[in-house]
């Protein structure tokens, strides 16, 4: 154990679903306009998680209007107000960046099939 | 020195980071106290006003005499670092009274004082930020020296203070103007806006900024 644990976990959020790379997200964030603020969702693949701690990250990657697009989250950053975890993906890898290079079909991740309690 | 300064011995524990406004800030945690106040002095008596602070454990056995019945004194059980704050409000401070991280309150400005790692027989690029010589260019075996240091006939000597290669690291240093992020008065931490010198464990004194003045 770490001196500093007891301090991160005050930071730490425990209300997030458990995810992994190759999974589809929903990302609700919080977007601040002026001095409104609303929700947007950002959905797409995960592509890596890198970090540990308090001062984890997540990569989402999505293709919008044919241009690839990736967006880099804090795992506990406060501006996520809800993470969907839209299917699980079957995938060998923790990270993800040859997606990058595939387009339409190949890009496709498998969905992971739950194995059935014997 | 008319100043009314505040200030605190502690300990670094390390650095991590809180969100605040949904922006992550850099963290240095410091263990802040309990302090004592083991010697105030007067201008009656010394001729100047500061308090004496005394902080962490130590072995019974390594406290000499001396020490031993200064800490008695203050009716305090002996400390391992004592430090002097000179201030205008020392008067305020009693023997024994113990001083704790709400000494401080979020938002104020502190200047932290400790002594920073050791960086050893460093050359000239690490220790002063030169940047070298070439990497290509015919340059041989000189990538990381300081290149020329002075003239030939003229002034024929190299002059003092000249920067060169040597011990580094390992000195009393100062950051100034950092932002007390937030207090921890349950467990005594302070936590202090970016980095201050030393080691995790190091020993550093939290002090009101030098070069700010009351907060707004």
């Amino acid at each position: 154990m770490n001196t500093l644990d007891v301090l991160d976990a005050q930071s730490r959020r425990t209300d997030l679903p458990d995810f992994r790379a190759g999974d589809t997200l929903k990302v609700h964030a919080r977007v601040i306009e002026g001095n409104r603020s609303r929700i947007q969702v950002f959905q797409g693949v995960v592509i890596r998680r890198q970090g540990d701690g308090i001062r984890e990250t997540f990569t989402v990657r999505k293709i919008s209007f044919g241009v690839g697009v990736e967006r880099t989250y804090p795992v506990h950053s406060p501006v996520i107000d809800r993470l969907e975890v839209v299917t699980r993906g079957d995938v060998r890898r923790a990270k993800l960046y040859y997606l990058r290079e595939l387009r339409g079909k190949k890009a496709k991740i498998k969905e992971l099939r739950e194995r059935l309690p014997a | 020195m008319d100043r009314q300064v505040k200030g605190i011995l502690g300990t670094k524990l390390g650095m991590t980071q809180v969100w605040d406004n949904n922006r992550v800030v850099p963290v240095t945690v410091v263990q802040a106290g309990p302090c004592v106040v083991t010697q105030v002095r007067t201008p009656d008596k010394d001729g100047y006003q500061a308090v004496q602070l005394a902080y962490g454990v130590t072995n019974p056995r390594r406290v000499n005499q001396p020490e031993a019945g200064h800490f008695a004194k203050a009716g305090v059980a002996p400390r391992r670092h004592l430090v002097e704050l000179r201030t205008t409000d020392a008067s305020e401070y009693a023997l024994g009274q113990e001083v704790s991280a709400d000494t401080f309150a979020s938002g104020q400005f502190v200047d932290v004082t400790g002594k920073t790692k050791g960086k050893g027989f460093a050359g000239v690029m690490k220790r002063h930020g030169f940047h070298g010589l070439k990497a290509s260019h015919g340059v041989e075996r000189k990538h990381r020296s300081p290149g020329a240091i002075g003239g030939c006939a003229t002034p024929g000597r190299v002059f003092k203070g000249t920067r060169m290669a040597g011990r580094m690291g390992g000195v009393r240093f100062t950051v100034q103007n950092l932002t007390i992020q937030s207090v921890d008065q349950e467990n005594n931490l302070l936590l202090v806006r970016g980095a201050i010198p030393g080691p995790k464990g190091g020993l550093v004194l939290v002090r009101t900024a030098v070069k700010k003045g009351a907060p707004a």
